[in-house]
């Protein structure tokens, strides 16, 4: 007995211990939107009634464990012959208490959250698509002022943090280079979809949750009515990056927002012109967008992760030709595999603009040591006309 | 039989030695030891991959896997428990106990229970090789998309996904053969005077669960094997491209999946009430309101597939419909566990190893029933799913409600198959150990999967960190302290003290009419029940 006292005293000084420093959260957090206010009052009486049933049944158990043991000498009482109208009447108890909890205490509350959760088209005031890839989140902005505004949201935390090099940031895994932003107040409906496999858009504190399927549109919405920084993460196994695509919402008042928008037209504006740049100026920005989106798989130093991830060092796609002698691209060409992908490789078109592809191309060809001859670097408006 | 044998009755015994006996065997005993035995291994197998897993969760960061392999880690965990694990330990007990309890001198169909055990070996080697052929440069290792194959995840994954699938088919097969072989054995071979209504309760939970494998099987079957077409032959089951859909192979999947769980418990809710009358020196209670149950549960379990991916979206009367069903599994639940508990309520109580086991499985599997009553909640569950509230609540349902009933059960019959009694020291401090463990591994789960942790990330945010540490910690004594259970089976079946023929003061039934250990072939003369 002894002992166990001891290891009781020690469990209890090292829980103690952790409980000093530790912002322990026992529940949801803090909800942000009616949904997530719902989900939490539905949330938190559930618990107290499964709470309330389990140690009335437990307590029960408790007291017969003790009580009717051989040792104290119990003589077991048989239960009388049951006869069939008892049975029937003291099993039927358990399942009356169950009947009335399941669809009556909790099934009609139950009812109408479902029926909020599903109604993303009353009185929603903009409408945003999201669509998930391996493994980075898409925004674009489908109406209204912000009509067009479109971007890819990217971990941003380091590999050095990630592998314990570095000291890991206090939102660590949780922080994107472009978060969504929204207005504070308004219904946003959601339109999701996936380019590649499932995923599903999380933040806990909006309580919405909808899987991200390819080739389908699947919709839910949010009304945040709190301005501030929300957090969340992919939350459907969708492959070795699944725990890398985290979800970022600044929500913010109207009047930030409309300024916003209208600094983000601008940007988009400038970015989508496309003019002839130097093969230094590309380089340059092609290492930017090639550590961003394609480190991930093929490595910061091109060696990729054979046998799924081929090496692009010494590639012949990455050093082979592009253009035929008809000046457009050739199938299995270093622009037609980024431009539309093959197999486990995504399509890029969609996700990054001309300058980008052209940069991304260019640094693949002349750093990461190759140095292709044949079409050494590629320009935007190579990769516009292609697109055409 | 043939006349002669009836003659030469006692040169009937003599069979092969050696490996050949265990080849060629169609003893029901062998059978069935050889199903507890690769249980057994299987179950350190898949435990020891999950300890890898929780060794990498113990801090935030990756220290010793990366992604990938996590992720075929938390896969081929999940296949090894459910289909190699847990599945054969039931099965293994319906082989040994099903004949001895209804009075009959064997399986009806012993060629093809022999079958039925020697698939299982090459199936486990098909889902472990992956790992090794990694190792030598082919394929990219075991599948990485979780045990549920999701398109098109599974469509775009390595040669693991294939081994994956026809590990599947053959367990799948071994299933379906055990089953058959389970409902002919109790429909034929009952001992005179034994109806169907006076049939132990395992045999009624076994009965259900064979109904269930027979229905539920053959869909997953279909499922992968849709899958393993998409993934070489050009189809398009599951590609919107080709007029598809990824979520028809959750309705699919889910349509096996769901049952399964109820395939891995009844079982157990067979057996218990056996152990909690028998250390409760009284009959039973409620021997019909739990056999209704019983079968009301095993009807329900194919009309709910659909929660387990409400978000995946529905429509609205889906939803509803899906909710409702799922809460009404609760009902005839309410019923078994007050039978339960209400077989305790005055009895002679002792505490041996296997009723501390039975005792603390209604506790911790009532955890798990709770739980799973909150997730039907369609609204709810849009925080729940995929979290590592989920992750919690199903290791309550399935190592509490699943591997600890099973304990409870290698304890209760361990003397009768050996002739030896355990180590009842070393079986009770595997009991506090393994529940005590199981909550410091589990119940921080619940926590971190409220607060917002997605279950299959091989890292996490800060926030979850002291949770996950203790969870890890809970999980290596967990793991640990099945040695001591290893070690017990062991010296057990080398020897020790003599069981009689009753092993426990309070049992009752024909398994306890016979030897320990029983006779190589038992009930040569049919028992009559009166």
């Amino acid at each position: 007995m002894q002992v166990f006292k001891k290891i009781g005293v020690g469990l209890a000084a090292l829980l103690a211990s952790l409980n000093v420093y530790a912002d322990y959260s026992w529940n949801f957090p803090e909800p942000v939107t009616p949904m997530a206010l719902d989900t939490l009052h539905v949330h938190n009486k559930f618990m107290i009634i499964t709470a309330i049933i389990f140690f009335a049944v437990l307590a029960i158990m408790i007291y017969s464990i003790f009580a009717h043991r051989k040792s104290k000498g119990y003589k077991a009482v048989a239960d009388k012959a049951p006869s069939t109208a008892v049975e029937i009447f003291w099993t039927l108890i358990p399942f009356a208490i169950l009947l009335l909890i399941d669809f009556v205490i909790m099934g009609i509350p139950a009812y109408h959250s479902v029926v909020m959760m599903e109604d993303t088209r009353d009185q929603s005031n903009m409408v945003i698509k999201i669509t998930g890839s391996q493994w980075r989140w898409q925004y674009e902005y489908l109406d209204g002022d912000a009509k067009g505004i479109k971007f890819v949201s990217n971990l941003v935390t380091t590999d050095d943090q990630l592998h314990n090099k570095a000291e890991k940031g206090e939102h660590y895994l949780l922080e994107v280079d472009n978060p969504l932003v929204l207005p504070v107040g308004e219904k946003v409906r959601i339109l999701m979809t996936a380019s590649d496999v499932l995923h599903n858009w999380w933040v806990p504190q909006f309580g919405s949750s909808r899987v991200a399927v390819p080739g389908f549109i699947r919709e839910t919405w949010v009304q945040v009515e709190k301005a501030g920084t929300y957090r969340g993460q992919c939350k459907e196994l969708c492959g070795k990056g699944h725990g890398y695509m985290p979800v970022v919402v600044n929500a913010v008042p109207m009047e930030e927002y409309k300024v916003w928008v209208a600094k983000k037209q601008e940007e988009q504006k400038a970015a989508s012109e496309v003019k002839e740049m130097t093969k230094e100026d590309l380089v340059a920005q092609g290492k930017t967008v090639y550590e961003k989106n394609c480190a991930v798989c093929h490595q910061v130093t091109g060696a990729g992760l054979p046998p799924a991830f081929p090496a692009l060092t010494g590639s012949k796609i990455a050093t082979g030709p592009i253009f035929g002698a008809d000046g457009k691209y050739l199938k299995d060409s270093h622009l037609d595999r980024l431009l539309n992908g093959k197999g486990v490789m995504p399509a890029w078109k969609a996700t990054l603009n001309d300058t980008e592809i052209a940069a991304v191309i260019t640094y693949e060809r002349q750093a990461l040591g190759n140095a292709a001859t044949v079409d050494p670097i590629v320009q935007p408006t190579q990769v516009k006309a292609a697109r055409e | 039989m043939s006349t002669t044998t009836v003659a030469h009755h006692e040169e009937h015994s003599d069979h092969p030695t050696g490996i050949i006996r265990w080849l060629t065997t169609t003893n029901h005993k062998d059978i069935g030891t050889m199903y507890l035995t690769f249980s057994l291994i299987m179950f350190l197998v898949g435990g020891s991959m999950i300890l890898g897993i929780r060794a990498e969760l113990f801090k935030p960061g990756l220290q010793l896997m990366n992604p990938d392999f996590f992720n075929q880690l938390i896969g081929v965990h999940a296949l090894i428990m459910i289909f190699a694990a847990l599945m054969p330990a039931a099965t293994g007990f319906a082989n040994w106990m099903i004949p001895l309890q209804i009075g009959a001198p064997d399986m009806a169909l012993p060629r093809l229970n022999n079958w039925g055990f020697w698939l299982l070996p090459p199936s486990a080697i098909l889902l472990t090789l992956p790992f090794t052929l990694a190792l030598f440069g082919i394929g990219d290792g075991a599948l990485a998309t979780g045990w549920t194959f999701y398109p098109p995840l599974s469509v775009q994954g390595g040669i693991g996904v294939d081994f994956a699938i026809f590990a599947v088919h053959l367990l799948g097969i071994s299933s379906v053969m055990g089953s058959i072989n389970i409902i002919v054995t109790l429909f034929n071979m009952r001992a005179p005077g034994m109806t169907l209504m006076k049939m132990p309760m395992f045999a009624w939970g076994w009965l259900i669960t064979a109904f269930l494998l027979v229905a539920t099987i053959p869909v997953l079957a279909g499922a992968v094997t849709m899958l393993l077409t998409d993934r070489h032959f050009g189809t398009h089951f599951f590609d919107a491209a080709g007029g598809g859909d990824p979520i028809m192979f959750q309705h699919l999947f889910w349509f096996f999946g769901h049952p399964e769980v109820y395939i891995l418990l009844l079982p157990v809710w067979g057996f218990i009430p056996q152990i909690l009358q028998t250390f409760s020196r009284k009959p039973m209670y409620g021997y019909k309101a739990q056999v209704y149950s019983l079968w009301a549960i095993g009807a329900l379990a194919v009309v709910v597939w659909a929660h387990h991916f409400f978000t995946a979206g529905m429509p609205v009367p889906a939803l509803l419909y899906f909710m409702y069903s799922t809460m009404a599994i609760s009902l005839p639940l309410a019923v078994l566990f007050f039978c339960w508990i209400k077989t305790m309520w005055k009895g002679s109580m002792t505490f041996e190893t296997p009723m501390l086991f039975a005792v603390g499985w209604i506790i911790l599997f009532g955890i798990g029933g709770l739980t799973g009553l909150v997730l039907a909640d369609v609204a709810a569950d849009a925080q729940y799913h995929n979290s590592y509230f989920v992750v919690a609540h199903f290791h309550y349902t399935l190592f509490a409600g699943g591997i600890m009933g099973i304990m409870a059960g290698v304890y209760y019959w361990l003397p009768k198959m050996t002739g030896h009694m355990y180590n009842e020291k070393l079986g009770k401090l595997h009991f506090w150990l393994t529940a005590i463990s199981f909550n410091v591994t589990f119940i921080p789960q619940f926590f971190v999967g409220l607060a917002g942790m997605p279950r299959r990330i091989p890292d996490y945010a800060l926030q979850f960190a002291e949770f996950n540490m203790i969870s890890t910690i809970g999980a290596f004594i967990l793991g640990l302290s099945q040695l001591l259970f290893v070690y017990n089976i062991i010296s057990c079946a080398r020897g020790g003290q003599k069981a009689t023929d009753k092993v426990w003061e309070g049992a009752e039934g024909l398994e306890w009419t016979l030897p320990s250990p029983p006779p190589y072939h038992s009930f040569n003369e049919q028992p009559v029940i009166k």
